[in-house]
């Protein structure tokens, strides 16, 4: 089946599945948002109970699909997880130091004996959902933006006498810290955390039963969602007007080209519809929410956010464009220095996988069905009564 | 023009060690107890028995704190290829990254969203889904280890697998060769059987705690023999799987074989060395000799061959070559590397003049020299020698602690069910003591299987100096702090919270 696909359609397919776990990854950041409302939201312990034991039952949900949107970005783009992982050490570090405090903190916080105390946990739990959205959002913001980074293949016939062979430099100043001094990333980051807390907000408020949390919640949601709409729309128009990375497809030279972004969206007019619905459903949530006092604009936001991420994914990487551009431009634009170094760029065709690994993993992803179906199977359970007093009190694990 | 620094390669050893090695703590107790927690509310769903609910839940309740720091642990592993060893994810990413994408989507996500339903659906989900799920978080953790592990076992012995000079890296050609390696089996196997134990000797020292002090008799018993009768039947399979793992490393990695043994000699009738202490040797650097030895006749050559005359090759044979045994030496394999690694540069020399038939020469030397291709970063023999003594007195601690508990397996079971287990009190004591010792023994398992195959990353392919990532060593030094303090405070801090929740015992319903 999949093996008569030609390379090029499997590797698109492949940038499909990694941006859609990467836009459900966005999504279920939910958790991550809601972290960073404990004490906002709750004032009281019994109140910060509630709020940690609704969002706490789907943290491993969040962290599984970190884990396996590296995992497949490793399995189909292998180039990329070297490149950017092995670069841009220090923000992927640090995403990954703000998870691993998370994991622990859930089944700790409460337990007696647990060293560092409630609070610190609770800490943590803030640690990962303010740094670890930002963070993401930063990394993000560089398939649009650029890193200074070389990867020249032949290295590897270097010996160790005469040099090194390890194929990939990064010459950025903090080892990918610095996408944060760049203005577009960080608008991204604040969009990514500000929408993770506009979603953590909604969840509670669809999923916990108390009358005080859910107004300040509602509360709240007016001091994010307009926000939100004022860092997403000074990324989305800084991406809009800036110069892109395009790929020639005849000769797979990487160039700039202005407005390239505009015009991804305009030569692919699904992505355009597909990434309007989302904005549209993110504010129809946040609206149903607000004026017409549903508990239900999670469902409509939730899903919202993950249309309009995979949209901006795809624009990143589809029709001809280089979704991790090599960029310095100390360099001075247009000189021949300055278009060798974009040379490095990764596009789709130059970093995946083998079309032999390609075809094997897309039989993997036939899984993907059934592993969405359970997910909703166990969700639905779950979430079947209301986290209140009496549920947490009657359920014999709490957070 | 830039060479690699050795601390760096050091650091990110060292790194990747500290992360591997905790992960390893938690990992082999979520492999066996969610088993046997799903064991034990199966007969509750059958017998309605309300005490096996409690039972559940209790092992339930530390499954959940060791699961937690279980992922946090195991999320660093996973993206530490990239950061840490960015060379060899380009190297072998094509055939590497497969399994661990698949994990995440086959077993992963299983895991992680049925033990969402196994803690909080209760009261909310039939019985039959409940006990479903419990077992589904086995079957997704064990699942997890698989891909892990054939992972493992490819780096060990890379087989399905083709180097593309135009792509400049190694790419699958066959799936089902990865997968099923008999490396990869046999290291399964071996692995989740010695889980099991494991967590075996965990859930008897546990409930022997109890019996100590009087308390929970019932509850201690029933888990006991659950436990016993899980680990003594993987405490033998250990041994087995053990015994095929060493044999099949005899043929893939003989030098690690050898390094095992403290072998430097290869000779015929070749004795197993049960104990032993190593010295340097005093005329030659790279050797030790084994002192205050008992050996056991034949014994290694019969590991080795099933052959009680074999010839087992030693260190010696195998670094300066013997002609006798047509074993080939490493220097002439440097030099064979060396060919391959001048081939591809000449190979992509050509195809980038556009010669076609330099590029053809060039891929036929590629093609037979391949095999070498990882020693051509060699310098000196030498190097293909990996650390002796921690490879052989870890094996050594491995398999004597590995006996100690199917003995203790034996014990347990056999006073478990003719409900006698309070006679020896001074075995309740050492049932305790087995469970640290337990963890000893599998990251001992890890350090033969990994600093057993050093200097290599992919065996012969790529030695692990050539696989790292371009950084600052005071980067991965920082890191490398980072993680040794974090991680350690969190297993204190899982340690208490464990203690505890066991103090409280069973009949507080996993609160």
């Amino acid at each position: 089946m999949f093996e008569n696909l030609s390379l090029l359609t499997l590797q698109q397919y492949w940038y499909f599945i990694v941006s859609l776990l990467g836009a459900l990854l966005i999504f279920l950041t939910f958790v991550q948002g809601g972290q960073t409302l404990i004490y906002r939201l709750g004032k009281t312990e019994l109140e910060r109970t509630l709020i940690v034991n609704s969002i706490g039952r789907k943290w491993e949900l969040t962290f599984t699909t970190l884990v396996t949107f590296g995992g497949a970005f490793f399995a189909s783009f292998p180039l990329f997880y070297s490149t950017s992982f092995g670069g841009a050490y220090w923000v992927w570090m640090l995403i990954l130091f703000v998870f691993v405090i998370q994991a622990v903190s859930y089944e700790f916080r409460s337990k007696p004996k647990n060293l560092l105390g409630q609070r610190t946990f609770d800490v943590f739990l803030f640690l990962n959902g303010f740094l670890g959205t930002i963070l993401l959002g930063a990394a993000i913001g560089t398939f649009f933006t650029g890193s200074q980074f070389q990867i020249n293949k032949l290295n590897l016939t270097q010996l160790p006498q005469s040099g090194s062979p390890i194929i990939s430099q990064w010459t950025g100043p903090a080892h990918g810290l610095e996408a944060v001094l760049n203005l577009t990333n960080v608008a991204l980051g604040l969009s990514l955390f500000l929408l993770a807390r506009i979603l953590g907000t909604l969840y509670i408020i669809n999923t916990v039963e108390h009358d005080k949390i859910n107004q300040r919640a509602r509360k709240d949601l007016m001091i994010s969602s307009p926000l939100f709409l004022v860092f997403f729309l000074w990324f989305l128009i800084s991406i809009l007007t800036k110069k892109g990375f395009a790929v020639d497809p005849a000769t797979q030279m990487v160039y700039l080209e202005p407005y390239k972004y505009l015009h991804n969206f305009l030569q692919m007019p699904i992505v355009l519809i597909l990434f309007l619905l989302g904005v549209i459903l993110v504010l129809w949530g946040i609206g149903l929410t607000l004026f017409k006092k549903s508990s239900r604009g999670f469902w409509f936001t939730g899903p919202g956010a993950i249309f309009a991420v995979l949209g901006i994914l795809l624009v990143a990487g589809y029709n001809n464009t280089a979704f991790y551009p090599a960029v310095n431009w100390s360099l001075g634009e247009g000189t021949d220095t300055f278009n060798t170094f974009m040379q490095s760029s990764l596009t789709i065709q130059n970093s995946s996988s083998s079309h032999y690994t390609l075809t094997v993993m897309s039989y993997v992803s036939l899984l993907v069905p059934f592993v969405l179906a359970y997910i909703v199977w166990a969700w639905r359970s779950i979430n079947k009564v209301k986290v209140s007093e009496k549920e947490v009190e009657e359920n014999t694990h709490s957070y | 023009m830039m060479q690699i620094d050795p601390s760096l390669v050091d650091w990110s050893r060292w790194q990747f060690a500290l992360t591997a090695m905790f992960h390893w703590v938690f990992v082999p107790l979520t492999l066996g107890l969610s088993i046997m927690m799903a064991m034990m509310e199966t007969m509750y769903t059958r017998t309605g028995d309300e005490h096996w609910k409690k039972i559940t839940k209790f092992w339930m309740t530390l499954f959940g704190i060791n699961f937690a720091i279980g992922v946090a642990t195991g999320i660093i592993l996973e993206f530490e290829f990239g950061t840490n060893w960015s060379n060899y994810s380009w190297f072998v990413g094509d055939i590497f990254g497969a399994p661990l994408a698949i994990e995440g989507i086959m077993a992963f996500f299983m895991e992680a969203t049925f033990l969402a339903v196994m803690f909080f659906g209760w009261n909310k989900v039939s019985k039959g889904a409940h006990l479903t799920s419990t077992w589904l978080v086995a079957l997704g953790s064990n699942l997890s280890s698989l891909w892990i592990l054939v992972a493992n076992a490819w780096m060990q012995n890379p087989t399905g697998t083709t180097f593309n000079p135009d792509t400049a890296r190694n790419e699958m050609s066959n799936f089902w060769e990865v997968l099923f390696s008999p490396t990869a089996i046999n290291k399964f196997l071996h692995t989740t059987a010695s889980a099991y134990l494991l967590s075996a000797i965990f859930v008897i020292g546990v409930s022997a705690w109890f019996l100590l002090k009087n308390r929970e008799k019932l509850f201690a018993r029933r888990s006991i023999v659950i436990a016993s009768i899980f680990g003594l039947f993987f405490g033998l399979y250990t041994v087995i799987t053990g015994d095929a793992s060493a044999r099949h490393m005899a043929q893939v990695q003989p030098i690690k074989f050898a390094a095992m043994e403290n072998l430097n000699y290869g000779r015929e009738n070749a004795p197993y060395t049960a104990f032993g202490f190593l010295k340097n040797n005093a005329d030659e650097e790279i050797l030790k000799d084994t002192k205050l030895k008992i050996e056991i006749p034949n014994m290694l050559s019969f590991m080795a061959y099933l052959n009680p005359h074999a010839f087992v090759p030693g260190i010696v044979d195998l670094v300066y070559g013997n002609k006798e045994k047509d074993i080939m030496g490493v220097n002439e394999k440097i030099e064979k590397g060396r060919l391959a690694i001048e081939a591809f540069r000449v190979y992509k020399e050509a195809k980038n003049e556009g010669d076609v038939t330099k590029a053809d020469l060039a891929m036929n030397v590629l093609n037979q020299n391949y095999s070498y291709f990882g020693y051509g970063y060699f310098t000196e023999a030498a190097q293909a020698i990996p650390p002796v003594k921690l490879t052989f007195y870890s094996f050594r601690w491995m398999v004597y602690l590995g006996f100690l508990f199917i003995i203790l397996m034996i014990y347990f079971l056999y006073h478990g069910i003719r409900d006698t287990l309070g006679k020896h009190r001074w075995m309740l004591v050492i049932a305790i003591i087995a469970i640290p010792l337990a963890y000893l023994a599998s990251q001992a398992g890890w350090v033969v299987a990994e600093v057993g195959r050093q200097p290599w990353v992919i065996q012969d392919l790529m030695p692990t100096f050539a696989a790292v990532s371009h950084l600052e060593v005071s980067s991965v030094k920082l890191t490398f702090w980072l993680f040794a303090i974090t991680f350690t405070t969190l297993l204190i801090a899982e340690v208490r919270i464990m203690l505890a929740q066991i103090k409280k015992g069973p009949n507080h319903g996993g609160k």
